[in-house]
């Protein structure tokens, strides 16, 4: 079973995210705090990576680097041109973070304002992407007036409106009851083999990793590093709480308590 | 007891009437000094048959509007630059902590010698009271956006200044700079009566004109001319807010 945590290559085209290195701290009161250390990962066009670890961890971190929230102290990401898409990146937050003064459609053509000019097709690529997330009819809503999982599809179909190569996401399920959750992962993957977009989804919940991703890595200890890279060679559509994901997840589990020696690298 | 809470108000508003009347009518007060309402409407006729009462009114909405537009335009522009930009808060800290104890009233003097006796001193007065409400209405009300929003702009590329303060902050700011725009809407009116004591013609110079003839009669009816008045832009004011706010639950 430790073998599989080694070293484990998925790419099988030039990578659109490329980490290497990557460490990140920051001081407060004249002390250091590593929130990250040492780490590599690419990602693959296309695929769909779950990053899992505790809370704490620096899961989150990575997300804010990657988007240019948060600055790297040392490392660097590159990121693979992808010539079709309008923004490389979009973000998708754990509480959906609606505007509460714009209707639906208008929270979702939010990006669009940036990259589409044209407030016609910023309206009809909106209603596209609300289409696509099953909230169509949804479009004249105020926020308050939708479910927390309503909510969080407008955010995803905010997300997919502007056309990103890579969509990154955290924790986006975690505050959704189990029903609601189930149903946004199933659509989230729908949504994934539609569009080829890369997905690179930080989630605390190891069967929900497994369940949705092609990779898990596994981000663990303080400072927050590789712990593990694990292929999730499942063929979709996957069966929930089957035994292969149940011994894969716990896997995992295990990577995550492993102590590892001092000096190991993981090149994922 | 009737329920009907339009009833039970105007109950309320009738036994007032009722009791003011009755108190000069009974002598426990000289009419002089508390004149009854019902010589109101005829007090109130008169003025405005002369013409005063109009000319009064147009002078004060004059001052109020006007002093009002600049104190609150230039308090809510300031509010929202000091709430966006820590090191200009900084920079004005010192200055805001000087200035803001010093009642309107107090630059009266010097309004009188900038301006003269003139309309702009009254406005002068008058948007320097509606400046302060405003102002801090608009700074705390910046400053208080929920960062998670204002991360959102970031996140989807909308990081000027310009960007956030349109996409993000002045929308999430306007239900606080509101109520400090609600609350300077009644502050403005005290100003405008204290503004024109100092001798500007409007509602204030001419109630203490009728005072000092001991026309309590006409006293009054100024009052309620200003209650009017505010009340008529309060009601305004709260139909502008419900449409500006129709997205809160």
């Amino acid at each position: 079973m430790n073998v599989s945590a080694g070293p484990v290559s998925t790419a099988t085209n030039t990578p659109i995210i490329q980490i290497r290195g990557l460490a990140l701290s920051f001081e407060q009161g004249g002390q250091r705090t590593d929130v990250l250390r040492n780490l590599d990962l690419d990602v693959g066009r296309g695929e769909f990576v779950a990053i899992v670890g505790s809370s704490g961890v620096g899961k989150s971190t990575l997300l804010r680097v990657l988007m240019g929230l948060a600055k790297p102290t040392s490392g660097q990401v590159t990121f693979g041109n992808d010539p079709k898409a309008e923004r490389q990146l979009a973000f998708v937050f754990q509480d959906a973070r609606l505007l509460p003064w714009r209707r639906v459609l208008a929270n979702v053509a939010f990006g669009l304002e940036k990259t589409a000019a044209d407030p016609l097709e910023r309206k009809q690529r909106a209603q596209k992407a609300l289409n696509l997330v099953g909230l169509g009819d949804m479009a004249n809503r105020w926020p308050h007036q939708l479910s927390g999982g309503q909510r969080q599809r407008v955010a995803l179909a905010r997300a997919l409106a502007v056309e990103p190569a890579i969509l990154l996401m955290d924790e986006p399920f975690s505050a959704l009851d189990v029903t609601t959750r189930e149903n946004l992962q199933d659509e989230l993957v729908r949504i994934w083999s539609a569009t080829g977009k890369t997905i690179l989804f930080v989630t605390h919940d190891i069967d929900e990793a497994v369940y949705l991703a092609d990779r898990v890595v596994a981000l663990g200890g303080k400072p927050g590093e590789v712990k593990s890279t694990r292929l999730i060679d499942r063929p979709r559509p996957r069966l929930r709480g089957s035994l292969a994901l149940a011994e894969l997840a716990q896997a995992i589990k295990a990577d995550l308590t492993a102590q590892l020696t001092k000096g190991d690298d993981w090149v994922i | 007891m009737p329920k009907s809470p339009t009833l039970l108000a105007a109950i309320g508003l009738a036994a007032f009437l009722l009791l003011w009347e009755a108190v000069p009518h009974l002598g426990l007060i000289s009419a002089t000094l508390l004149p009854p309402p019902s010589v109101i409407p005829a007090a109130f006729l008169r003025e405005f048959r002369s013409g005063m009462w109009i000319d009064m009114v147009w002078l004060s909405l004059n001052h109020y509007v006007i002093g009002f537009v600049w104190g609150a335009g230039l308090g809510a522009i300031l509010g929202v630059v000091t709430g966006m930009y820590l090191q200009i808060e900084y920079l004005l800290a010192w200055l805001v902590r000087l200035l803001r104890p010093i009642p309107n009233l107090a630059w009266a003097p010097f309004a009188i010698i900038w301006f003269g006796v003139d309309q702009t001193a009254a406005v002068f007065i008058i948007s320097i009271g509606v400046f302060w409400i405003v102002f801090f209405a608009a700074h705390g009300a910046i400053r208080s956006v929920d960062r998670d929003l204002i991360e959102v702009a970031d996140a989807f590329g909308f990081r000027s200044g310009r960007e956030r303060l349109t996409k993000v902050l002045l929308p999430a700011a306007t239900p606080g700079i509101l109520i400090g725009l609600r609350t300077a809407l009644g502050q403005a009116w005290m100003a405008v009566v204290a503004a024109e004591l100092s001798g500007v013609s409007g509602l204030g110079s001419r109630m203490m004109q009728a005072s000092s003839l001991l026309a309590t009669d006409l006293v009054v009816v100024y009052m309620l001319t200003m209650a009017f008045l505010y009340g008529v832009m309060d009601v305004g004011f709260m139909s502008l807010q419900s449409r500006l706010l129709r997205w809160k639950p």
